[in-house]
């Protein structure tokens, strides 16, 4: 079976071959972000040579990290299974003798290697060249980050998958999506780290899962996370891992009984 | 052995009602209201393995929604369904290994890449061992002739193109029973006849189980001993193809040419005492009508032709096109029953 989802990975990866404009316009979309990231954080810094932690050179590290790591994790899997199962197309996928769930989550992860190797790793490079970015020298530290990196692909993928499944349960799930979205891409650190918002939001922040998306692993990267505490947010995001597991197997099996297929 | 069996399948569905206005869209906004509808009612029935089996009825009579819950996509709200020794939607894994479905509606194949890279994700997925699937896409290649497609993206396929490598996807794992929900729609006649020779040969080749649903006759008559027509969720007709023309089959019409003018009197003359609707369309030409049992065409025939010259002799058969649509707009068989004024088109279900 292993072979069918390494084989559902490869034809991810062609797909994404097939588009090849979409790709080169990703690329230059991330670097304006990455881009007018580091401008807008060098005018906030002006004399200030640490500010929530960081200073400017692993703020400007953070920035181009959290995005470049966004390419690998992000992907559009949420509105893709609420196409499917709204133009009933999901039924052609309940005639295969495969997971519904674990083919969704090998595409993305066919979509998340291809960018990691097309698109993050030529990205970093040309960025490194332009900004002042300190790459860490540590190879273990690469070797963590890696790790981390993987675990915000599942952890995202999770929250993709079970936004995408209650398409089963509401008629339209694109309010929802947008909503996920955006708290994704706000609550995970990526446009501010975590460490910047006041007191209180810092604790809530702490208790959900997008921060593991994110911001602990940019953090470790950049070196604001140290030591043993590397390992506890390491567990944290195993944690959370293992919890999103069952409202995604609750949603799954209940859609079963709630499917139909709708156009015919 | 029986390949699928069905014991008073139910499916209802709960589909959200839109209030008008705006007061009803606040209303719903908080508080939905749902209509039941029942799409499939208690219906039974037995396919045994080698069989083609065709499914008709008209649109929205539950044709599909019986065709998901038989593939396993679909959870019955009640009744039973063993398919190939399985409860479809119970081992829907490992019941789906056995089956090939195609939709005519929905593409299988993966949309942006090679036909040939779609079979290959396919053989894994369906676990083929290679010497198995270098057999059988030969066969299919060859059959389907698909040799010039294979390389090509699906979305570069036509329609009658894509649709053979559609079959032929759904073949690839050697399915005991194959599923076809509109198979032809929307292809030409060229495209219709290959596929349906190829679904006879198929069949007895294989010993493949087939159950299509299909809005064209034709391929009913070309491929299927037996039908079951579904009408608003109910059987009302489980039998042969034949049986069915011979019952509801009113009769045979006959045109014929005439040498030399004729005049409808004359005709009248002719067949007295037969119950026959003449109907005359040129001094040349005319028509006759020739219910089944009440009169036979060698009779009629034989008073005419003995008395006048003939050119030309068409004998129309009632098609099926014509009866089936004659029994949708009847509706079940219960309610003829109770009219009662047509007695040449009595109770159907015999299930």
């Amino acid at each position: 079976m292993l072979s069918a989802y390494l084989e559902i990975i490869r034809m991810r990866f062609l797909m994404m071959l097939a588009y090849r404009v979409n790709y080169y316009s990703g690329i230059l979309i991330y670097a304006l972000n990455i881009g007018s990231y580091y401008f807008v954080y060098k005018a906030i810094y002006g004399d200030q040579t640490v500010i929530g932690g960081l200073t400017l050179g692993q703020m400007t590290t953070y920035v181009a990290i959290s995005w470049m790591g966004r390419a690998f994790y992000f992907n559009n899997l949420d509105r893709e299974i609420a196409t499917e199962i709204r133009d009933g197309s999901v039924a052609v996928q309940l005639i295969r003798p495969y997971n519904y769930v674990y083919v969704k989550m090998m595409q993305g992860l066919g979509e998340g290697i291809f960018r990691l190797v097309l698109f993050t790793t030529p990205g970093m490079i040309f960025i490194w060249l332009l900004l002042p970015i300190d790459l860490p020298t540590d190879p273990g530290l690469w070797a963590v980050y890696l790790v981390m990196l993987f675990f915000s692909f599942l952890i995202n993928t999770q929250l993709n998958i079970i936004t995408g499944l209650f398409a089963f349960f509401l008629e339209n799930n694109e309010g929802l999506m947008r909503m996920k979205r955006v708290a994704v891409d706000l609550f995970s650190g990526l446009i501010i780290p975590i460490s910047f918002f006041p007191g209180w939001s810092k604790t809530v922040m702490e208790w959900l899962p997008f921060q593991a998306i994110t911001y602990l692993p940019s953090a470790v990267f950049t070196g604001k996370i140290t030591g043993a505490e590397v390992f506890g947010k390491l567990g944290i995001q195993a944690l959370w891992f293992f919890i999103l597991i069952i409202p995604m197997y609750v949603l799954w099996s209940r859609s079963r009984t709630r499917l139909f297929v709708q156009g015919g | 052995m029986l390949a699928i069996d069905v014991h008073q399948l139910r499916k209802e569905f709960q589909v959200q009602q839109s209030r008008g206005g705006l007061k009803g869209a606040f209303q719903d906004l908080f508080r939905r209201e749902y209509k039941h509808v029942t799409a499939v009612k208690d219906i039974s029935f037995q396919i045994p393995k080698g069989e083609i089996c065709g499914y008709i009825g008209e649109n929205g009579a539950g044709k599909s929604t019986t065709i998901k819950m038989l593939t396993g996509i679909l959870v019955p709200t009640s009744g039973e369904i063993k398919v190939n020794g399985y409860v479809p939607f119970k081992d829907r894994e490992k019941f789906v290994s056995g089956i090939g479905v195609v939709f005519g509606q929905r593409s299988q194949l993966w949309w942006d890449i090679g036909v040939v890279e779609s079979f290959q994700l396919l053989k894994k997925v369906y676990r083929v061992s290679e010497a198995d699937y270098k057999q059988r896409l030969d066969e299919l290649v060859d059959r389907l002739q698909l040799s010039e497609l294979l390389s090509r993206p699906v979305r570069k396929l036509s329609l009658g193109q894509r649709m053979r490598c559609e079959l032929a996807a759904s073949l690839i794992h050697n399915p005991a029973i194959l599923f076809l929900d509109e198979p032809t729609i929307g292809l030409d006649i060229v495209v219709k006849t290959e596929i349906r020779e190829f679904l006879k040969s198929l069949n007895q080749r294989y010993e493949t189980t087939i159950l299509l649903t299909t809005h064209d006759l034709q391929d009913i008559e070309a491929l299927c001993s037996r039908v079951i027509m579904l009408d608003d969720g109910r059987i009302i007709y489980d039998g042969g193809l034949q049986e069915l023309k011979a019952k509801w089959g009113k009769g045979k019409e006959v045109v014929l040419q005439f040498e030399y003018p004729v005049t409808l009197p004359k005709l009248h003359e002719l067949t007295q005492g037969l119950d026959v609707a003449w109907q005359l369309e040129n001094e040349l030409s005319a028509k006759v009508f020739i219910p089944y049992e009440r009169a036979n065409v060698s009779e009629v025939l034989s008073r005419v032709v003995g008395v006048l010259q003939i050119q030309d002799i068409k004998i129309n058969e009632t098609n099926t096109d014509d009866i089936v649509r004659e029994i949708y707009k009847s509706g079940s068989a219960e309610v003829k029953q109770t009219e009662d004024t047509k007695q040449d088109e009595g109770v159907l279900t015999h299930a």
